[in-house]
């Protein structure tokens, strides 16, 4: 396995995309997101896993995004998502609002290859009601209960963090096993890693249950602290004051604009509009 | 001397422990809810504590799914839920205010609500603002219920309501909250000037009892240990501690 570089692996992502991220204690890649700002991605469809943090702010505030469909767009102890506020605000973005196991129980329908799946709850939130994807049934078995079946998710393209990747090109993210259910069920998948190891995870009994088959992924680049400011694992931790700088920066358009000329295009030229 | 935040942790540790549970699930951004679960073990009850957010040590195995499962079958007594506004029948609205999604006042979003309130087997919702802006006669959007109707699979509802002023009590045959304590420095007619929704009062409604001096030893000493790495702001905030570097 020959890792790509981080730019090589934002240019594969197309605009328009539906690209789906982990939150910020799942392993997001948060150098992917910067990647894709500076190359000025366009229009993408957002999926949070199940719900969205840092990178998804980010991106939304560099114009990156068109949509969101997510259980919640937060900042954790840092508070709400500012840019994702504003541009829902201003129009400049569409949410499809869904609860935390919706999101997981439409990639388990996709991993398994079936076209929807049922998940109790959701009767008598307004969710439900701005879904006309989601439909309620009665139960084909008999008991009258009435329950909600959800339509297969599969994303264009899923990204996240692992801690690294090994000669075989499988990756490793331990105990964040949603990231495996998310590999299984996208299109394609893109990883980028702390650092490639000699071996394969695989022929390991210790490290094959917290490792994804390189089957499911595409491509793998080298991020070092890629997932920062949110943490990975036991390799880092959450940066706080970080995200409260960012939460303070970026209740304006000015101040993210500022924010991103220093953290993520890092004296780079800046991608023309 | 205690702060409000000590206050209402023991407050809910009370109500923890007013019925059987075996098993707690904390969500996100619940510092005081944790800490109150966590007051529960130092004192020695025998529960199990599933912390979402905890990252080294985290109870998940399976992926951040496994919690929904878990509740799924019936295998969390306890969760704490929120909202943006909360109405008189329980109704959560963590969506927002104004036109959907949200176009005058966006909250995050509505995270586990629409599923955790129907199937944990209760929930203690806990919002520490309490004004007529938060406690309303009826929510703008329901993320979550309060109550279903019949042919609805709902294994629990709210228990309580916890307030930075009071303790409201929910009774879900009919789907209205009893105030049942009032903290220190509030009455009735406080609470009711400040609540949105209207709620039965029974009698004498007691003040909110005090934390204990061994209460506090022990949310400014183990429980403040264990919660560092999850919630740094708060443990600096409220117990003046910072985590190592």
């Amino acid at each position: 396995m020959t890792p790509i570089s981080l730019e090589a692996m934002a240019a594969s992502i197309p605009d328009g995309a539906s690209l789906a991220l982990p939150p910020d204690n799942s392993l997001p890649s948060v150098a992917l997101a910067k990647a894709l700002i500076r190359r000025g991605a366009k229009g993408l469809r957002l999926i949070g896993v199940p719900i969205s943090g840092f990178a998804t702010d980010i991106l939304i505030g560099a114009g990156c995004v068109a949509e969101v469909e997510t259980s919640a767009v937060t900042l954790g102890e840092a508070g709400f998502a500012p840019r994702f506020t504003a541009a829902l605000k201003e129009g400049r973005i569409r949410i499809r609002d869904a609860t935390c196991p919706a999101m997981h129980t439409m990639l388990q329908a996709a991993e398994k290859g079936v076209p929807f799946m049922p998940l109790r709850g959701l009767i008598g939130s307004d969710i439900l009601a701005h879904r006309p994807d989601w439909k309620v049934v009665e139960s084909p078995f008999g008991t009258g209960e009435k329950i909600a079946l959800l339509p297969a998710l599969q994303p264009d393209v899923a990204a996240f963090h692992a801690v690294m990747a090994d000669s075989a090109g499988n990756v490793w993210v331990g105990r964040r096993r949603e990231c495996a259910t998310l590999a299984h069920a996208s299109r394609r998948v893109l990883v980028t890693v702390e650092r490639v190891v000699e071996g394969n995870f695989l022929e390991d009994e210790r490290l094959c249950p917290g490792a994804i088959s390189a089957t499911y992924v595409e491509a793998v680049a080298i991020a070092e602290r890629g997932a920062q400011p949110a943490a990975l694992l036991d390799e880092y931790g959450f940066d706080t004051a970080h995200v409260l700088d960012y939460a303070r920066a970026a209740r304006t358009e000015a101040g993210f604009a500022e924010w991103c000329a220093r953290h993520v295009f890092d004296g780079r030229a800046v991608a023309a509009e | 001397m205690f702060k409000p935040e000590e206050l209402l942790a023991t407050t809910i540790a009370r109500l923890i422990r007013e019925a059987p549970t075996r098993h707690i699930a904390v969500g996100a951004a619940s510092p005081i809810p944790a800490a109150a679960c966590w007051l529960c073990v130092k004192q020695g009850d025998p529960l199990r504590l599933s912390l979402l957010h905890k990252r080294t040590g985290n109870p998940f195995t399976e992926g951040s799914r496994e919690l929904f499962d878990l509740t799924g079958q019936g295998r969390v007594d306890l969760f704490f839920l929120g909202g943006g506004e909360i109405d008189g029948q329980a109704n959560l609205n963590l969506i927002g205010t104004g036109e959907w999604p949200g176009m005058a006042v966006r909250f995050p979003g509505s995270f586990g609500s629409a599923f955790m309130y129907y199937m944990a087997g209760r929930t203690i919702l806990f919002r520490e603002e309490h004004s007529p802006r938060v406690l309303v006669e009826r929510v703008a959007h329901i993320s979550a219920p309060g109550v279903s109707e019949p042919g609805v699979f709902r294994r629990g509802h709210a228990q309580a309501l916890v307030t930075g002023r009071c303790v409201f009590r929910f009774h879900p045959e009919r789907a209205r909250f009893s105030l049942a304590s009032v903290h220190p420095g509030e009455s009735v007619e406080s609470v009711r000037a400040m609540t949105g929704f209207a709620f039965d009062v029974e009698g004498e409604v007691p003040e909110t009892p005090a934390p204990t001096e061994a209460e506090l030893a022990l949310l400014r000493g183990a429980v403040c240990d264990e919660m560092l790495e999850t919630y740094p702001e708060f443990c600096a905030r409220v117990f003046g501690r910072k985590a190592a570097a």
